[in-house]
Formats: structure tokens, sequence, C-alpha cells
């Protein structure tokens, strides 16, 4: 029961993007298409579960003034195996996510929790918040994502959701820069607002 | 002549073209963690103008003379990340000791810089293949990485103007805060776009 609560944690009341905040580059960058999300989202979980599990085991071993530096070369390390494992045997996805790929070393989620949250806690503990913020990141990415894809596209993760007339001259600027800003900022301002509802009937 | 044109190119499309924040979304947690205020804004902007270039000329480098010669690229991120991460921490102990306000109003976002996705980009980007289609030499990518430290900075100076008169408005209370900031940055990404059109 505490697991399942765990990672309902991860995923609403402690959510990488929305609520805390973290993370934020790859959020906006890659999400013009569902399936770059989920790629993403899942690339990114990958290193997360690895590193929050090798930071916890090798915790005491670390010496207090260079932890820093030692959590940024194990989630470095873990980037490379899935930057190589992409390139192999999902090079459409790789080319598409391009740069960012490399860039999950620096995503501050990671790090955070690598921080905050498996450097006090043991293995299995560290394993479930992993995944319950990894699931809570992926998630995230895919409603924004689906959010500028509809409106940039028409489309949803690829299928045809809203008709031809709208497809032949679809919202562009959604799928441009400035709609990952405008979407994600109203997806924030939307939160909230069921988050002061919330607060007055509870 | 052709090679001030083609250093001004450069500049050009670093600054308002190909802008980190605004249209290759590196660099955002600085950007909407430090954009508060106009003088702490410019400190960042400045730490990054500095880290940037320094970065980008020592992981060419770096790059160019092990890297490669080893037939090492595959460990790329390790090894830039860890450069990165030197330099940040030299250019920390140098603001310490020079300017202590500066050093205490950055506080926390100075280490940060490490994991700053621009610095890492930038070094990253500069290895890749240019609009031309060309790669760059050393004293261009060193080049690259200074302006787009002042896309960078530019950028974050404007937004913490922005931002210090939204703190006088009206805004409502759904919005405040990161929706806002989120927003404006939305519109001066629409408005930037306007440069992607220059041709030269």
């Amino acid at each position: 029961m505490k697991i399942v609560s765990e990672i309902i944690r991860g995923v609403m009341n402690e959510n990488p993007i929305l609520i805390l905040g973290l993370g934020l580059c790859p959020v906006l960058a890659v999400t013009t298409s569902v399936e770059n999300a989920l790629g993403m989202g899942l690339a990114t979980t990958f290193v997360i579960l690895c590193s929050n599990l090798l930071v916890s085991l090798v915790k005491s071993f670390i010496p207090d003034k260079i932890r820093i530096p030692c959590y940024i070369v194990i989630i470095a390390t873990f980037t490379t195996i899935i930057n190589l494992e992409m390139a192999a045997f999902l090079p459409d996805l790789h080319r598409k996510l391009g740069i960012f790929i490399p860039l999950i070393t620096v995503n501050c989620m990671i790090l955070g929790r690598a921080e905050s949250f498996a450097s006090k806690n043991n293995m299995f503990n560290s394993l479930i918040d992993a995944v319950g913020m990894g699931i809570g990141f992926t998630l995230s990415l895919a409603l924004v994502a689906s959010v500028r894809e509809i409106l940039g596209a028409g489309q949803w993760y690829g299928f045809n959701v809203l008709p031809s007339a709208f497809r032949n001259e679809p919202i562009i600027a959604a799928v441009m820069a400035p709609g990952a800003f405008l979407t994600l900022g109203f997806i924030l301002a939307a939160l909230n607002i069921y988050k002061s509802k919330y607060k007055k009937e509870g | 002549m052709e090679y001030i044109a083609h250093i001004l190119h450069i500049a050009i499309f670093a600054i308002l073209v190909n802008n980190f924040i605004l249209a290759k979304f590196l660099g955002l947690c600085p950007y909407l963690g430090v954009s508060k205020k106009l003088d702490s804004a410019f400190g960042m902007g400045m730490a990054v103008i500095f880290v940037m270039t320094l970065a980008s000329a020592i992981t060419y480098v770096l790059n160019s003379l092990v890297l490669v010669p080893f037939e090492l690229q595959y460990l790329q991120t390790i090894a830039f990340i860890l450069t990165i991460a030197s330099i940040v921490q030299a250019v920390e102990i140098v603001l310490q000791k020079l300017t202590p306000e500066l050093y205490g109003q950055l506080g926390i976002f100075l280490p940060l810089l490490t994991t700053n996705c621009a610095v890492l980009g930038v070094a990253l980007l500069n290895l890749e293949p240019q609009n031309n289609g060309q790669l760059f030499d050393f004293f261009e990518s060193t080049l690259s990485g200074f302006f787009n430290g002042i896309g960078y900075a530019l950028v974050l100076l404007l937004m913490a103007g922005i931002r210090e008169r939204l703190d006088r408005s009206d805004v409502p209370d759904s919005m405040k805060g990161m929706p806002i900031a989120l927003v404006v940055a939305g519109c001066m990404a629409l408005a930037f776009i306007g440069f992607s059109g220059m041709r030269f």
C-alpha cells in the first residue's frame, strides 16, 4: 500500500514539472509530438531509475564534499548508455530528440532526486521514488505534447483527431517555440485554479 | 572583410535568430529562477557569458586533442560535464574573492551553472555541423560560446525588466508566479521568431 502511495506522490503531489518546476528544458523542447515526448520521458525515466539506485548504493562511500561531482558522473554514465542504445536501436527518434538526449545529464530533476532523496534513503525506497518521478515526468511531457500536437497538427500520436479542414491550416505557432511557453503557462494556471477550488471545498 | 562578415553572421545567428532560451529552450531553470530582479539577472548573465566562452574554448581543445585522436568520442558527455564543473568551481572561487555582494546575490544559482543545459549545450552544439554544413574551428567555437552567452544574458535582462514591472501590475490569482512568467516568455519567443526571416 505504501509503495502505491509513494508512486502517486511522485505523479501527483510532487510532480517534478507541474508542481516542483524542475527540468523544464526538455518539457518545452521535445513536446512537439506525443511520440517524441514519450521517447524522452522513457529515456529520462531509465536514467533516473539507474542513478537513484546507484547513488543509494554507494552513498556511504562518497565523501560529503565531492558528492555533487560524483552524482553528476553517475548520471552522465547512464545518459551515455541510453544515448548509445537509442542511436543503435531507435535511430529515427534519436535524431529527432538530438542534443536533448545527452542533455539528460544536466536535467535538474535527476540531480535533485539524487541529492534530496537517494542519498538519504535505502535502495528500495529510492527505486520507488524514481519510478514515481519518472512516471510523473513522462505523463507531464505527454500532457504538454498532446495539447501542442492537437493544436499544431490536428493529430495525436500521429493519428488524425481533428477534421481535415483544421489539419490543412493548423495553429502552427503551437508547435513552434512560443506555443511551448504558452501551453505550459496555461496548464500551470489551470492547475492553480483547480488547486484553489479544491482547497475551498476541502 | 569577408571574415568580419562571417563573424557578424555567427553573432546575429547566436544572439537573435537561434537564441538559446527562446528558440532552443536551453537553460530555462535560471531563466525563470533568477529573472525576478534586474541586478541579479545582470550578475547571472555575466557569469553565463564568462562560463560559456571558457567552456566552449576548453571543450573544443579537449575534443580535438584528446577525444578524437584516441577515438573516445563516446565519452564526450562525461568529459565535458566534468570540465564544466571545474570551470564553474573556479569562477565561484574568483567571484567570492572579488565581489562578495554579487556572490551573495547569485547564491544558489552559481553552482547550478554546472547543471545549466545552456553551458553543456553550447559545448555539444559547437562540435556539430553548422547551418552552412561546415564544422567550427577553435576561434569560431569560442566566439559562438561568447555570442550565445550574450544572447542568453540579453533575454535574461529583458525578462527581468518585464517581471519587475509585473510585480506592480494586477495579475489574476491563478496566473501569479510561474504561469505569467511562461506566458511572457511565450510572447518574447513570438517576437524573436520575427528574426528567423533574416537572410544574408
